[in-house]
């Protein structure tokens, strides 16, 4: 074990799979030399050689588009989006090619790659460097998406993704990429896709959050549970699979529950969870389910404290759940 | 770039003195033969489509030369990224017809298992790429493709291809502009067909070709008579060598001429002028190869006949193999999204299917 940050994690895990199988290629804007403008990739191109970690052109599209041709002929590209604010250039061929490749071929074809990409707000990044995009990606089947929180789920979720044999859409919460540390298992550690842990045990209330608001939601269980309540707190790590049976079972025993995303709330994967809930647990809810969510504003610049779920939003979430 | 389109046989079928590549007999005639049978193919599955035996199809008439000419020039070693109009390049290279029209019929036999439209064939053995609707996008999966082979040092090269509007895409710039920056051993195939749909190729661009864009991604631009297969040959199987020799890549453009439709659901007489079809039908590159074949005492009136006889058989028998062939079953709807199935999809569909039944 030794203490990481999330940044470290992502940077040991990519240094892992590289050392390991030399179908791994790193690249991007900034990735290569520079080590990537949050300086993910450090060290990489230096290790492993100009040919498994470089530079691209800036165009997002031709980065992801090459990345699925390396796939096709049995690589295993790990393109980084810079922002996945920047992302939209690439979308076509992440829905349209990627996501759809094993399908459309029948399964001669598949596209095992990982795009990593930082994402969501509290860095002061206005609409361009701020977006937790993940709904557009869960709802095109064919791509996972996972979205870790603490140092060892992410540097263990990295390797699984790259090991995968599909798509999968790596986002990085970068608000806490330095300020979040902890405990990192040594090696090749791995943590499944598809499985999601329980971050806080309680029997009062559910609370389900992934990246950033993983930390939130467990600043909120501390002011809440001195108000008397004991709040559980699911991170489901990937949202594409989605472990729906934890969530079930939390939402069972508790008989609430409040969802904490920092996206905008309409048509965002908060509501996803909420119906779920709703068609199978809707017996066990003592209360309504309630969301607490970004606005459907474009992501604010100045006003991203207003905009952002914080602790104090979510108690009063949480408190709404009581209280109808 | 030269200005004029590169050619071997003039439009009447005459060799251009000292022009001809050094091929053996059967293989001058092998060209001819296979750019009949995608003709006489094409017709077929033209006349299926209207009889609603298949659902669409995007024909190649007049275009033959250029996938003829590509498919000769490329090794087995190469990859094939498609474009719509390329078909023939994936049973060149051993797709089974019977399983070519079951992907255009989309049935139990097809390989893509029913999922796609006609004309999106799959053909792995081959190394001919699963192409999407989506115009552009496979021309920097060609680059990538290009990007890996490099990467493992092997003498694989890449035939990525498209059409004239595919040029427009943001994928031809991304996909050109990454594969001169890296050297890839790709080697860009427009087939300038001259239309894009109903929009024709002036409106496309204000550039004088397709070719001249080369320039400025830093790699030769090649404009070549895309109605002569002979001299396609040429310019793909030298444009291939140099991306073999680590040279980089190339943007050929094949100039040729739609002569039907864009598809079977579109009709070309609202849009363009029948003249201008007659004048392309004049030098169409089948006519025009027979011409050089007989002029070299190479072909004669019985083995056409022989020929038309044997592919008609031979496309009559697939259609009956590939008609025979069981429906799709509807449990592979499931199939394929992932390597292994999402537990919350097969609950789903389940649940769906039990209340049907
Ligand atoms: C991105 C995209 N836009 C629009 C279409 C609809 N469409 C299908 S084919 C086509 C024209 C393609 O022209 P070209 O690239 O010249 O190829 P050709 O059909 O002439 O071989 C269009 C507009 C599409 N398939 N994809
Ligand atoms: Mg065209």
């Amino acid at each position: 074990m030794t203490e990481m940050t999330l940044l470290q994690a992502v940077n040991d895990a990519l240094h892992t799979e590289m050392g390991r199988d030399d179908r791994v290629l790193v690249f991007g804007e900034d990735v290569g030399f520079n080590g990537g403008v949050f300086r993910a990739t450090e060290g990489l191109q230096k290790e492993f050689g100009e040919d498994r970690c470089f530079d691209t052109p800036l165009s997002e599209c031709g980065i992801i588009g090459t990345a699925i041709g390396m796939a096709l002929y049995g690589l295993r590209p790990v393109p980084e989006i810079q922002f996945m604010d920047f992302i939209y250039p690439a979308f076509d061929q992440i829905v349209s090619e990627a996501a759809k490749m094993r399908y459309r071929s029948g399964g001669e074809y598949t596209c095992p790659m990982v795009i990593r990409t930082p994402c969501g707000g509290g860095i002061r990044g206005g609409h361009y460097h701020s977006q937790s995009a993940e709904a557009y990606f869960c709802h095109t089947p064919g791509l996972k998406v996972v979205y870790p929180s603490p140092p060892a789920d992410t540097k263990g979720l990295l390797i699984s993704s790259i090991r995968d044999e599909d798509p999968v859409m790596f986002l990085e919460p970068k608000r806490i990429y330095r300020s979040l540390k902890g405990e990192v298992p040594e090696g090749e550690y791995t943590v499944p896709l598809g499985k999601g842990r329980i971050v806080r045990e309680g029997g009062d209330c559910t609370l389900v959050a992934w990246g950033a608001m993983v930390e939130t939601c467990e600043k909120a269980a501390i002011e809440l549970s001195a108000k008397g309540k004991e709040v559980e707190i699911i991170d489901p790590r990937t949202l594409v699979p989605l472990d729906e049976a934890l969530i079930l079972a939390s939402v069972r025993k508790t008989g609430r529950l409040v969802i904490v995303s920092e996206a905008p709330r309409t048509g965002g994967f908060a509501g996803e969870i909420a119906a779920i809930v709703a068609e199978k647990a809707i017996g066990s809810l003592e209360g309504p389910v309630v969301r607490v969510t970004g606005f459907d504003v474009p992501f604010p610049y100045t006003l991203e404290g207003l905009y952002m779920p914080d602790a104090r939003r979510v108690v009063r979430g949480v408190e709404d759940s009581f209280n109808w | 770039m030269t200005e004029r389109p590169i050619q071997i046989l003039d439009d009447k079928g005459k060799a251009l003195r000292g022009r001809l590549p050094k091929l053996s007999k059967e293989a001058f005639l092998d060209f001819y033969r296979e750019m009949q049978r995608i003709r006489i193919f094409d017709h077929r599955m033209l006349a299926l489509q209207r009889q609603g035996r298949i659902g669409f199809y995007g024909p190649v008439k007049g275009q033959e030369g250029v996938v003829v000419g590509c498919a000769k020039a490329a090794r087995e070693q190469d990859w094939i990224l498609p474009a719509l109009r390329e078909g023939a390049i994936a049973i060149m290279r051993g797709l089974p017809l019977d399983l070519a029209i079951a992907q255009l019929i989309g049935n139990d036999l097809d390989l893509c298992k029913g999922r796609q439209m006609p004309c999106h064939y799959t053909w792995r053995k081959g190394k001919y790429v699963s192409m999407s609707s989506v115009i552009g996008t496979q021309i920097s999966h060609a680059t990538g493709v290009a990007m890996a082979a490099k990467y493992r040092r092997t003498d694989e090269a890449v035939l990525g291809f498209m059409g004239d509007g595919a040029t427009s895409s943001n994928d031809f710039h991304a996909g050109l502009n990454f594969a001169a920056v890296y050297k890839a051993p790709v080697v860009f195939v427009c087939q300038n067909n001259q239309w894009s749909i109903s929009v024709p190729f002036e409106k496309q661009t204000a550039s004088k070709s397709v070719a001249a864009k080369a320039k400025a991604y830093g790699m030769p631009g090649v404009l070549v008579d895309g109605n002569d297969p002979l001299a396609v040959y040429e310019v793909v199987s030298a444009a291939l060598d140099r991306a073999r020799g680590g040279e980089g890549p190339t943007l050929v453009e094949a100039l040729t001429f739609r002569l039907l439709g864009h598809s079977s659901s579109d009709d070309p007489t609202r849009y363009r002028d029948e003249d201008l079809v007659r004048e392309w039908e004049a030098k169409e590159p089948i006519a025009r190869y027979r011409a050089f074949l007989e002029s070299k005492k190479l072909w004669s009136e019985e083995q056409e006949a022989e020929l038309l006889d044997e592919f008609a058989g031979e496309i009559n028998n697939a259609i009956r193999r590939a008609e025979a062939a069981a429906p799709v079953d509807p449990k592979t709807m499931i199939e394929d999204v992932f390597e292994t199935p999402d537990p919350r999809l097969l609950e789903e569909f389940a649940k769906a299917r039990s209340s049907l039944s």
